[in-house]
């Protein structure tokens, strides 16, 4: 039970960071690659303000909200800049220079040693200490995640949003400040994977730079095209397969020594497939 | 009265120049059209009046005031909108939603918190209804047909409710029924007293439906006045069909 309920919680957080994630791939049509990177900004700030600082959960959460919307508002003025591939390179640069910031700058970070020891949540005074009350926790996060990115795309934001994916020049024409709903909607995202990074950070209890790498933003975009461009409910389930879908693979029976990189051609093979077969993904109303 | 003018307007792309030294003006509440052979600058002249090229020098005067650089996000508050050659519309988008965009709130806060409205759906449904597409009204736009696109366009600039209409070529393309739908709709612009600027190339059309004609060639101005009168001269002959 225990590991269901450890799945269960991994697929919440993933979900939370596919769910925001879809609101700048999927909506905006903007393919960013820094996911990772706001994802370890939240980690960081939980990391380093309860351990070192004595800071709560929540209020830790808060600041790495903070930090990582003030982030993706400095790369959204750069990045914004770029359209199409040259964004996609851009937010790549990024994601690869916050990673080397939390490998690097080690009298915050720690740098490769992590940080261990992270405190469970604290909610009016009672600690959150078993699995099954922190996948409540995260699922009800993941929860609030899925009605802010519901009331964003059913808005007249949201519509933009889209407008801005198809045909940005156009847009602007109807008296849309383009510039300022893309920095925005990063913005949001890159707050909501922040909670996504501090509810990991604290349910791990440990965190190293290695887990927000550029990889870590692949994976995550793989999830959300797997689930499917600009449906929300499509990120919830590209999240549920791929943490499901190493699970899956133990019981084919790959040698140990090979079953790990089984698990990366698993998710090459299934990104292919898709880009081949159903570019939109599962359950996506847009094509790449 | 001139509603909008260029003043010694310039566009260059490196070292070609688009548009040299253009001074034009268009009357309020008149349709003017723009003809010219390919490569005169036309559309590069509604590009530049609607901000989607920087403008090298000169200016362009809207309403009286006089702008040396233009957004385009801001023409909606200058009273101006357009069409453009190669339709542009949001592809993966509903023909509705392709209209609403024109109609819904600007600013990202309000439109974060902006629900849909029946007023607004009903204005959607008056602009598709006039355009013969209210049936079409849940398809993607890249499902329609050529027409069809044009049609949106069209429904677009009815929607922006503006005084100032740029029409880049409305025309091109389209069945002889299509052509009188958009003949008659912009027949209702005139009718409203919108000022109406036009690229086209078929004459008779041009004859039907301008007050005004002005002919650019290499990026200058080569004529201007009333149509008979200006399509008749040589040199504007001269210059559409190289004789």
């Amino acid at each position: 039970m225990e590991y269901l309920i450890h799945l269960a919680v991994m697929s919440s957080i993933y979900a939370i960071l596919g769910m925001s994630l879809n609101l700048v791939v999927g909506y905006a049509g903007l393919l960013s690659v820094t996911h990772a990177a706001f994802y370890g900004v939240g980690a960081y700030a939980v990391g380093i303000l309860t351990v070192s600082r004595g800071y709560g959960f929540f209020e830790a959460t808060a600041i790495g909200m903070v930090c990582a919307a003030a982030a993706a508002w400095f790369i959204g003025i750069v990045s914004g800049k770029f359209k199409g591939d040259y964004y996609a390179l851009v937010s790549f640069g990024f994601n690869i220079i916050v990673f080397s910031i939390f490998l690097n700058v080690q009298s915050v970070t720690r740098g490769p040693l992590g940080i261990p020891g992270i405190p469970k949540p604290e909610l009016f005074g009672t600690a959150i200490r078993t699995n099954a009350q922190f996948l409540i926790l995260s699922i009800v996060f993941a929860l609030l995640t899925y009605a802010i990115s519901q009331w964003i795309v059913k808005s007249s934001f949201g519509r933009a949003l889209k407008g801005i994916r198809e045909d940005e020049d156009a847009l602007r024409v109807f008296g849309y400040d383009t510039a300022r709903y893309k920095r925005i909607i990063f913005m949001i995202a890159a707050m909501l994977a922040a909670v996504a990074g501090s509810l990991f950070a604290s349910y791990i209890s440990y965190i190293d730079p290695s887990t927000f790498s550029l990889n870590e933003s692949i994976f995550i975009l793989s999830l959300v095209i797997l689930g499917g461009l600009a449906n929300v409910n499509g990120s919830v389930f590209g999240a549920i397969v791929f943490i499901l879908l190493p699970e899956i693979l133990r019981f084919v029976g790959f040698p140990p020594d090979i079953a790990a990189q089984m698990r990366q051609v698993a998710y090459g093979a299934i990104l292919v497939l898709l880009m081949l077969y159903r570019p939109q993904g599962m359950f996506g109303e847009y094509k790449l | 009265m001139n509603i909008l003018e260029t003043k010694n307007l310039k566009k260059s792309f490196g070292g070609v120049h688009a548009i040299s030294d253009l001074s034009i003006s268009f009357a309020k509440g008149k349709l003017t059209s723009v003809i010219g052979p390919n490569g005169s600058g036309k559309t590069t002249l509604v590009n530049v009046l609607t901000g989607m090229h920087a403008i090298t020098g000169g200016a362009v005067v809207v309403g009286g005031k006089s702008f040396h650089a233009i957004r385009p996000e801001s023409l909606p508050r200058l009273g101006i909108t357009r069409t453009f050659q190669d339709v542009r519309l949001f592809e993966q988008m509903t023909v509705a939603d392709n209209i609403m965009v024109a109609l819904t709130a600007r600013g990202p806060l309000a439109a974060l918190l902006e629900r849909g409205s029946a007023d607004r759906e009903e204005r959607v449904k008056a602009v598709l209804e006039k355009i013969g597409l209210w049936e079409k009204r849940r398809e993607l736009a890249y499902n329609l047909s050529y027409g069809q696109r044009k049609l949106v366009e069209i429904g677009r600039v009815l929607a922006m409710d503006v005084d100032i209409v740029l029409l880049d070529e409305p025309f091109a393309g389209l069945f002889k029924e299509m052509v009188r739908v958009i003949v008659g709709i912009i027949g209702e612009l005139k009718a409203a007293g919108k000022t109406v600027l036009l690229i086209e190339h078929n004459m008779e059309l041009i004859r039907e439906l301008s007050d005004h004609v002005i002919v650019m060639d290499a990026g200058g101005l080569l004529a201007k006045g009333k149509p008979d009168e200006v399509l008749a001269r040589r040199d504007v002959i001269e210059a559409y069909l190289g004789e």
